[in-house]
């Protein structure tokens, strides 16, 4: 038996009420009222699809070090280099053991997680278990119906052939270069075509097509399926395929339109977690993706998704967000404004390529060093022992420090530095088990935080060269 | 143990450029301005100096490094003139190079010239600036005030003190620091203000308010040092002696290990003791007539208060609110207006507070000389509050 053993996801806190674009816009295009119910998933100026996908692999399998499945692999088509491989990244942040590790980026398409899930299944037919995440922060034109529509967020499925909650039965997939849209090289911004056509001759052809070479493969009848999932911003569409198919309506998956938006390639990854933490020993999943042509699996939920189940969840997620009113902070964050950010912006964002490969335990991992001598806890690792009665010379081992709890031992706001969501809070953070750094601090409550409150540590950008197109991450601390 | 530098040197002259928005002068203006009122003073040619020491905190934004500065500058005579940069330290740092090269024989007279030119960036605050390629990897991307807010989080939490009364004892701080710098015409900010404008003043890094903040100055102070029988040959009466010169620099153990609560800093307290020790002083409360220490922000010279052994732990917020620091006070503090008022021009400021002291323990420190003062003691600190250098010097009356 292979399948899916584990899975789990990510949303960004901040949810953009969806009335505040149209208010902004809707003296140049009315129709975008139509489109304001709700609210969608805005990632904080430090978070892209790295940092996302980071969050939901921790979701799905949690903090618990030595994990060593045989391949990372990463969907996503936003990830924030073209040439530097993300899903090491995402790696050195979960503290995988790399040297034994194969990773690969799937991109170009809204299928690449559905392909990549299918690729991950074919390693866990070796007998092997691979982990597939699907993470996305698409940026979209001001004024856009793509502004209204995507979301951010990422998800993540394990598989493997043993604890499988959801067996896959089989899958099909169909390659059709029929372009709903594109994202051209060097470009930012996606370019569609009419959605009725896209509808027609797109969801309602393609589509079934792939699902009945499927349901015949496997012998499955249309009306048996329980969860169909289908990720589309076309609101009546899922419908309208599961009417053609004679899938059951009660089968249809929400796509989180008015919650979250439309993720991009992660959304058929979140849609199914989300159906996954729902489902029912027995059940019989149909997911979906598409884009140039289609992919479909079929699953079977077995006994053991009652004992597996993600550490938040999309419900938990969902249930967690904070409302965002601030129309103008969403188009700083996504870098859609010409924004006067201030000389003190000016600093020197130079990569320095090999001072960051010498310090990537502690930037990309989070590692601190133990004293073998007096087992002293300190970050950064040092060649001679922090603790004053000790002092040991080079007895240090790597100690990772991320699922550690910390609390706020010294701290403040400083609004004359620059940051991209003045003020900058950081501060003295002591960790339960030893060890303390003064660090950065995100997403921070002003109303309840102070001396004492508790944090956890989470892989975050830390600077951005738009000029050189590069980017530097570091842990931050957020409250619990 | 070491016999100490206790009046082994003196000053022999000290000068100061005034402080301020020096936009018309380069570097070697404001040096020049403060060396010929420091020459003049001493009573020698420059020929006569043998060498020299040069401070800067942040010379990249200003001249450069090396020692070209000071020595093409004043057009001193091919003698030793060395660079040194140690944070907000860095001026006293030139005079104990000065007062040991004389201490030890190697010289006997010597120059030290603090400057920095900060008015050059085109924005308020002191200049953006690495923290070296590894460090920036991981540092906090702080402010200076952002840096000291530290204290005051560590602070309240540790004694429980109330956000509104250390707000008020920092507004106090600033408070009597702009109104001794009222009487200081050389200082860089003279206007009077209230405890209510500072507290209600825009906010800069939690808590610290634009009146906790102090002046982000261009300036250069100097001093010469001598032996005290060079000085009493130059027929120079009531000297002035360096009593004690103490440093001490964070190993890490403060951010690195759990010991410290961010409510005082550790290298003031340890570098006090010494400075106690080695001037021979053991009830500093009672014997120190006045500080200038490093006020960078209120809060810091608040804190500073206990480390220095003034305040009872815990005890800084009332001695400041009681008036205890203030120019009628016991232990007047920041008499010429501190770095708050005087300014904070990073290279010269340690030479700045010994200019004032040296001034004032000569009696010639005009509208704001205290009645008969025996001993001043000049704070430095530089870096963040848990990894900083800091220096303590304490000088008095020659042979006292």
């Amino acid at each position: 038996m292979r399948g899916i053993t584990a899975y789990g996801a990510y949303l960004p806190k901040a949810r953009l009420q969806k009335r505040v674009i149209a208010d902004a816009n809707a003296w140049f295009d009315p129709g975008l009222k139509g489109l304001a119910k709700g609210e969608k998933t805005m990632c904080n100026w430090d978070e892209d699809a790295i940092t996302m996908a980071v969050e939901a692999y921790t979701d799905c399998l949690g903090k618990a070090p030595g994990q060593t499945p045989a391949a990372l692999l990463l969907a996503s088509t936003s990830l924030p280099f073209n040439d530097r491989q993300s899903s090491v990244v995402v790696a050195e942040a979960l503290n995988l053991n790399i040297a034994d590790l194969r990773t690969m980026d799937i991109t170009s398409s809204q299928r690449a997680s559905t392909s990549g899930l299918l690729s991950a299944l074919d390693i866990a037919a070796g007998g092997q278990e691979a982990v597939l995440v699907a993470s996305e922060h698409r940026r979209a034109k001001c004024a856009s119906r793509e502004e209204m529509l995507y979301g951010d967020g990422a998800a993540a499925i394990a598989v493997g052939s043993e604890n499988v909650i959801a067996e896959l039965v089989a899958s099909h997939s169909q390659a059709v270069d029929f372009i709903d849209h594109f994202r051209g090289e060097g470009q930012d911004f996606d370019y569609g075509w009419e959605e009725r056509w896209v509808r027609d001759e797109g969801y309602m052809k393609i589509i079934p097509d792939t699902v009945n070479a499927l349901l015949a493969k496997a012998g499955v009848s249309a009306a048996d399926i329980a969860h169909f999932i289908l990720p589309t911003e076309q609101g009546r569409v899922p419908a309208m395929v599961a009417k053609k198919l004679g899938i059951d309506g009660a089968a249809i998956a929400d796509n989180l339109l008015q919650s979250v938006g439309i993720t991009g390639t992660a959304h058929a990854i979140l849609l199914l977690a989300h159906r996954l933490e729902q489902a029912a020993p027995g059940d019989l999943v149909l997911l979906t993706g598409f884009g140039q042509g289609c992919d479909a699996l079929l699953f079977k939920v077995t006994d053991a998704i009652k004992k597996q189940r993600p550490v938040k969840g999309v419900n938990g997620f969902l249930d967690n967000g904070r409302p965002e009113e601030n129309y103008n902070k969403y188009q700083s964050f996504n870098d859609l404004l010409e924004k006067e950010l201030g000389k003190r912006s000016e600093v020197n964002k130079q990569a320095y390529l090999s001072a960051m490969y010498r310090a990537r335990g502690l930037t990309n991992s989070f590692l601190g060093g133990k004293c073998t001598a007096c087992n002293t806890v300190q970050m950064p690792k040092h060649k001679y022992c922090v603790n004053p009665e000790c002092g040991a010379y080079d007895t240090q081992e790597d100690h990772p420090m991320v699922g550690a709890k910390g609390h706020v031992a010294t701290w403040t706001a400083d609004t004359l530095t620059f940051d991209y969501s003045p003020p900058a809070y950081f501060g003295m953070v002591t960790f339960e088990g030893g060890g303390r750094i003064m660090m950065d601090m995100s997403e921070v409550d002003p109303e309840t935080f102070d001396t004492g409150s508790e944090v956890s540590v989470h892989f975050r950008l830390k600077q951005i060269d738009h000029q050189a197109g590069f980017r530097k991450y570091f842990w931050k601390a957020i409250q619990a | 143990m070491a016999s100490g530098i206790k009046d082994k040197v003196v000053i022999l002259g000290a000068g100061c450029s005034k402080f301020g928005e020096r936009w018309d002068c380069e570097p070697a203006d404001l040096m020049a301005e403060a060396f010929e009122e420091c020459i003049a003073d001493a009573g020698i040619d420059k020929s006569q100096i043998e060498a020299a020491w040069q401070s800067t905190g942040i010379d990249a934004y200003s001249v450069g490094p090396g020692a070209m500065p000071l020595s093409m500058g004043l057009r001193l005579p091919y003698i030793p003139v060395t660079r040194l940069e140690n944070y907000c330290a860095s001026g006293t740092e030139a005079f104990r190079a000065a007062t040991y090269a004389v201490a030890s024989g190697a010289c006997d007279i010597a120059l030290a010239m603090g400057f920095e030119k900060l008015k050059d960036t085109g924005y308020g605050g002191l200049p953006q600036r690495s923290r070296g390629v590894s460090n920036d990897l991981y540092y906090p991307n702080l402010s200076a005030p952002g840096m000291f807010a530290q204290l005051a989080a560590g602070y309240r939490a540790k004694y429980g003190t109330s956000k509104e009364d250390l707000k008020r004892a920092m507004a106090h701080v600033s408070v009597k620091s702009h109104a001794n710098g009222m009487k200081n015409p050389k200082a860089h900010l003279q206007r009077l203000i209230t405890e209510e404008q500072a507290m209600n003043a825009m906010m800069i890094a939690d808590p610290i308010g634009l009146f906790d903040c102090c002046g982000v100055s261009d300036g250069a102070a100097c001093a010469i040092v001598t032996t005290p029988e060079i000085a009493k040959s130059l027929g120079k009466q009531n000297l002035v002696g360096v009593k004690a010169l103490q440093m001490c620099a964070s190993n890490g153990e403060e951010g690195g290990f759990d010991g410290w609560d961010g409510s005082y800093v550790k290298t003031t307290r340890i570098a006090a003791k010494r400075a106690y020790e080695e001037a021979g002083i053991t009830k500093p409360r009672e014997q120190i007539s006045m500080t200038e220490v490093h006020d960078c922000f209120s809060v810091t010279e608040m804190v500073t208060m206990e480390d220095l052994f003034l305040s009872e732990d815990g005890g800084a917020v009332k001695d400041v609110l009681d008036g205890v620091f203030d120019a009628d006070g016991e232990v007047p503090c920041q008499i010429d207006g501190g770095l708050k008022c005087f300014g904070h021009p990073i290279g010269a400021s340690g030479l700045r507070m010994l200019y004032e002291m040296y001034l004032q323990l000569s009696g010639r420190a005009g509208d704001r000389q205290l009645a008969d003062p025996k001993l001043g003691l000049t704070h430095n600190l530089g870096g963040f509050p848990h990894q900083n250098v800091v220096s303590v010097a304490i000088v008095g009356a020659y042979g006292v």
